[in-house]
């Protein structure tokens, strides 16, 4: 059997390099004194080969191999450091506690909030905010709720001055929007309201509501009911039971409350429910003709729906959280908790 | 709203259970909100016969008694006089619990063992008598439920009512929704022993005369309507007991048989009436007038209360005897001795009872239900109905036909419905029959008119006045639940996503990847700033204003969490701020984020055995993060020892800093920041080729005398530094003793786009910049 040539054992050299990552210590070794040994390593005889070969030849085949050994070494290097390592890891105690780092984390309420935006994007709805302080107008009278009828008293109301208001709730957006955009609108949004309410585990001065509201040509009863359904069984889980039932807001008609199964029992009744298996979570409806006649719109050519809901009470529902007072205490240990919740 | 669950029977004529009518009002729009069972307290008492009684062995006042409970014959001890064999009485067994909380245990009587009490009726709290025992008058089954015997386990639910409807304010009311659904009439109870028929009302259109009393309205804006009858010659006392027992289940309090009749009639067909006693009325007139200014009145409450214009008075020759719509007047107040009285039903206006009502400051049962309107049209059967009660419980006569004074009769206009209007709305189709089938049982008339149905809305329902309202009874008779659930393809919205919220979210997603806890504070505190807007009435000193920036509530925070001994915070928060205006205007508002931090920098891990805290360069580098993502274009600038960021128009927009706050010893300094947002996210920046060519570094150790910046010294080198600076960055500083000043080492990176920079392409930028230096601030090279 004739010597191997040149080219052949410079191939096979190279195939080491696809062994030498995966190789064990004793093979790192074997291969070493192989390939890059002094007297029979295979690239020194190679090296030493080569005077016998045509000058062009030579010059070509010693750049190669020179290459090629500067490569073996580095990945034999590489192994063995990779190799060094594992091994003082393996002589430390790995049920040590690793190295962390600061997390931080979105208020669970405003998580709430932009799931549940999210979920109307999905429905073709953008995201809109609106000013906190306002005026009676459009807290009120646009939104049919006349200053001397008693549906006021539904509203403890912040006054700045005469006439002007901290919100009682983001309906005023509707009237704004409804002012400034041509139908098709559907928008949520989100945003602090005030009630002059004492704050107790349940109730709080200042707290975050969602409005929805949708105008188009056509939107029945039938779109709303789907509307919220659909947000309902994305929100919660997909077989959670939706209830609407009639109520009174002077900005919608036929107005709705709308409730879904409880998330504690699953609709058999317990103390969350106060034993009726479902949940208020958003008063609703369709939206008063009245409304659209204050704000332009034709109500013999649009009809449309709105909605408004409390992520504070959603978030204490969805998170069983006891006490509202602890949404606004900012203490660490109960952020800390939201850190890794979904 | 109370109502007894066995009075709404009576009136539907059915019994009712208090599950189905709870569920049945929730889907009618009417939740109930509790269901008390009236005498809970005396679920375990049952009642039992006594077969023998003997002489206690070792006591004389005691007896010894053999007490059937129906299923057992029990040995009881029983110390009242009045114990006779052969008679039932309330019976408590051993281990039910009384009214006042006791629980009956076994126990030895003078060595005799009792098993069980029997009961009084003081002991049942059922009445004052405690003399003895409570002998019963019933055949019910030994054994039974004490109060099922007596009839006494009605159960009341508390409705809740919406502003919109009055006429759920009385068992009538409710009644009628309920009958709507279930398909059963509402019918008035017979009133036991009553006459059957009152006299017929008298109109008048200002003014009238019953029984020598001058009826008059002569404010016809205030009041509407106003019925009176006179009736001589009652007897003032207490009401029979069914009528008490109706008032005591839905938790009103039992005054006299005058007084009780106008609650009940309110309770049941929602006219609230006044009764007064005739002989106390000056002239005897009783007018019906606007209120001047400066008037008083001693009210039936005991309090004086001074009149003022725009209320309706009720008055007799000497003055206002009541305050029209929301309580009557001590003076003419029915007592003990009374014996002619004069009844009245009145309609006033609703906004007027409102702002008479809020002027006051007291809502009564009447002006609650005038407020919202109660029935004008149906007043006069509430009245021929209080009249006959009255004739029934205290006695009487009419003196004349009562007076009807009734200067412009209201006409309740009729609603016109397009059958396909439904459908606009509703989004089902819904059939004329049917239509008209739930619009008949609410108990509106309907009948054709063209292609539309004329509807007549019944007087109690105030708040039927145009087609949408009739669209919401359909849907609520049908039941919600009819409607389907189709989700169908919509078009896109005009309107679009707010931009500043995309800002909100950036800034949220980088600060909670900076570790910070995102906080939410109450924007209502205390004033700070000269520019904060009070609110009128704040619910507390400390909660009158609007906050003017957001740094003042994360302190708060910080306060609140070394309250619970955390010693690591942070915090963060995106809100508005206020600041006040001209009184014309709104509040201006400002959407800003802030940051608050104290304590380690890094969560504390055994390979660093003390973690550093964190200080003003974490808060500088969050200023500088935020800002360049989210604040309105600008620049940090550092001035005076503080970090400031100025827009491009120089204004101040954001801060970074040390903040001032009492520190506990055990925790750690704290710093924060604060930044405008800016109104919309900016355009996505363009790509930069990454470099092809290497980089040549030179890193300087440079002596800053006192007073000279490190911003200064960047300035020089960025000037002085020639076309391949790259960049510049401090990377070390050193003081000590042994210099003057401090030392601050530069790294400067200077590179070529399109070829390998040699040594000498940039030895002479750096001896520019090294003579600049010199030359301009004093800086050498150490």
């Amino acid at each position: 059997m004739s010597k191997p040539s040149a080219r052949d054992e410079l191939e096979a050299v190279a195939a080491t390099l696809t062994e030498i990552p995966h190789a064990d210590p004793n093979r790192l070794s074997e291969i070493r004194i192989d390939v890059l040994g002094r007297k029979a390593g295979r690239l020194s005889g190679l090296l030493r080969s080569l005077g016998t070969l045509a000058p062009d030849e030579r010059r070509e085949l010693g750049r190669q191999a020179n290459d090629l050994k500067k490569q073996v070494e580095e990945a034999l290097d590489r192994r063995q450091a990779q190799m060094d390592v594992a091994e003082t890891t393996s002589a430390q105690d790995l049920t040590m506690p690793g190295r962390t780092r600061w997390r931080g984390t979105i208020h669970p309420v405003n998580r709430v909030v932009d799931e549940i935006c999210d979920i109307f994007k999905e429905l073709g709805f953008s995201r809109v905010t609106g000013p906190e302080a306002e005026t009676e107008e459009y807290n009120f009278t646009k939104l049919n709720i006349p200053l001397d009828h008693p549906a006021v008293d539904m509203h403890d109301t912040f006054y700045l001055a005469d006439g002007h208001l901290l919100r009682t709730h983001t309906s005023p957006m509707q009237a704004r929007i409804m002012e400034h955009y041509e139908p098709p609108v559907r928008i949520v949004v989100p945003g602090v309201v005030y009630r002059r309410d004492a704050f107790d585990a349940s109730h709080a001065p200042v707290f975050e509501q969602l409005e929805g509201l949708v105008v188009d040509e056509g939107v029945t009863f039938v779109d709303f009911k789907a509307g919220i359904d659909y947000f309902v069984k994305h929100f919660f889980t997909k077989d959670t039971t939706v209830r609407f039932r009639p109520s009174f807001f002077p900005f919608t008609e036929p107005s709705a409350e709308v409730d879904v199964q409880c998330q504690m029992c699953r609709g058999s009744g317990c103390s969350t429910c106060k034993g009726t298996g479902f949940l208020e979570i958003m008063g609703a409806g369709m939206v008063h003709p009245a409304v659209f006649e204050n704000c332009g719109i034709d109500p013999e050519r649009y009809t449309g729906y709105a909605f408004g809901m409390g992520p504070h009470r959603i978030t204490m529902l969805r998170y069983g959280i006891p006490d509202i007072r602890l949404l606004y205490e900012n203490d660490m240990r109960f952020l800390d908790q939201y850190v890794s919740a979904t | 709203m109370n109502v007894s669950l066995e009075w709404l029977g009576v009136l539907l004529d059915t019994k009712l259970d208090a599950g189905h009518v709870s569920h049945e009002l929730a889907m009618l729009g009417s939740p109930v909100e509790s269901v008390t069972r009236a005498n809970e307290g005396l679920d375990d008492v049952i009642v039992a016969l006594v077969e023998r009684v003997e002489q206690h062995p070792n006591a004389d006042r005691l007896s010894v008694c053999q007490v059937n409970n129906g299923s057992e014959v029990l040995e009881v001890v029983c110390g009242a006089p009045n114990v006779a064999a052969g008679v039932r009485y309330p019976f408590a067994p051993i281990g039910s619990v009384l009214p006042g909380g006791v629980k009956l245990k076994r126990s030895k009587i003078r060595g005799v063992q009792s098993n069980g009490m029997l009961c009084s009726a003081k002991e049942l709290e059922l009445g004052g008598d405690a003399d003895g025992i409570m002998p019963l008058d019933t055949d019910a089954a030994l054994g039974t439920k004490l109060v099922t015997a007596l009839g006494m386990d009605d159960v009341c639910l508390d409705v809740e009512v919406t502003p919109n409807r009055p006429d759920l304010l009385c068992h009538r009311g409710v009644a009628r929704e309920l009958g709507a659904v279930i398909g059963r009439p509402v019918k008035l109870q017979h009133i036991p022993g009553g006459p059957g028929e009152t006299k017929t009302l008298q109109r008048h259109d200002q003014s009238g005369t019953v029984g020598g009393l001058e009826v008059r309205i002569e404010d016809t804006d205030g009041c509407y309507r106003f019925l009176a009858a006179v009736i001589r010659g009652v007897r003032i006392g207490p009401s029979p007991d069914w009528l008490q027992r109706r008032l005591q289940s839905v938790g009103q309090r039992c005054i006299n048989n005058v007084v009780d009749v106008t609650n009940y009639i309110m309770r049941e067909m929602n006219h609230p009436m006044h009764a007064y006693d005739l002989d106390r009325l000056a002239g005897p007139t009783l007018i019906a007038r606007a209120a001047a200014g400066g008037e008083k009145l001693n009210t039936l409450d005991g309090v004086e209360r001074a009149m003022q214009s725009g209320m309706t008075m009720i008055c007799d020759a000497n003055g206002p005897t009541g305050i029209g719509g929301v309580m009557g007047g001590a003076s003419s107040e029915v007592r003990v001795d009374t014996t002619n009285i004069v009844l009245e039903a009145a309609f006033f206006n609703p906004k007027r009872i409102r702002k008479t009502r809020v002027a006051l400051q007291m809502s009564t049962d009447a002006s609650y239900r005038f407020e919202r309107g109660v029935d004008i049209q149906g007043m006069t059967d509430a009245f021929h109905r209080a009249v006959e009660l009255l004739l029934t419980t205290a006695g009487g006569e009419e003196a004349d036909n009562p007076v009807d004074i009734y200067p412009k009769p209201v006409r309740i206009p009729s609603v016109f419905l397009r059958p396909e209007q439904v459908q606009r709305v509703l989004g089902v189709e819904i059939g004329r029959d049917e239509i008209e089938k739930y619009l008949t049982a609410l108990g509106f008339a309907v009948a054709p008119k063209d292609d539309r149905i004329a509807v007549q809305p019944p007087g109690w329902r105030p708040d039927v006045t145009r087609d949408v309202d009739l669209i919401e009874e359909i849907a609520r008779v049908r039941g919600y639940d009819s409607f389907p659930t189709v989700l169908r393809p919509f078009r896109p919205s005009q309107v679009p996503h707010e931009p500043q919220e995309a800002v909100k979210g950036r800034a949220r997603v980088m600060l909670t990847g900076f570790g910070l806890h995102e906080a939410r504070s109450s924007s209502l505190g205390p004033q700070v700033g000269e520019d904060a807007q009070a609110v009128l009435n704040p619910l507390s000193m400390e909660e009158k204003f609007l906050r003017t920036d957001l740094i003042a509530g994360l302190v708060r925070a910080v306060q609140h969490n070394w309250s619970v001994k955390q010693r690591d915070i942070r915090l963060f928060e995106v809100g508005v701020v206020f600041a006040a205006q001209a009184a014309v205007r709104l509040p201006k508002e400002t959407l800003r984020v802030a940051g608050i931090v104290t304590g380690s920098q890094h969560p504390h891990h055994w390979s660093i055995p003390n973690s550093a805290d964190f200080d003003i360069w974490d808060v500088k580098s969050f200023l500088a993060g935020i800002a360049g993502e989210c604040g309105p274009p600008g620049r940090i600038v550092t001035d005076e020892g503080r970090v400031t960021y100025y827009d491009q128009g120089g204004t101040v927009r954001g801060w970074a800093g040390p903040v001032t706050v009492d520190v506990p010893a055990w925790a750690a300094p704290v710093f924060g920041f604060e930044l405008d947002l800016a109104t919309s996210l900016r355009a996505p920046r363009s790509h930069t080729d990454l470099p092809d060519q290497p980089a040549i570094e030179r890193d300087l150790a440079l002596m800053l005398p006192d007073g000279i910046s490190s911003s200064q010294v960047e300035a020089v080198i960025k000037k002085r530094g020639g076309g391949y600076l790259e960049s510049c960055a401090v990377f070390d500083e050193y003081r000590g003793t042994d210099i003057v000043g401090r030392s601050v080492a530069w790294r400067l990176v200077f590179r070529a786009r399109d070829k390998t920079l040699r040594d000498n392409d940039i030895d002479g930028a750096v001896d520019k910049v090294l003579r600049a230096l010199t030359e301009q601030l004093g800086v050498q090279r150490r």
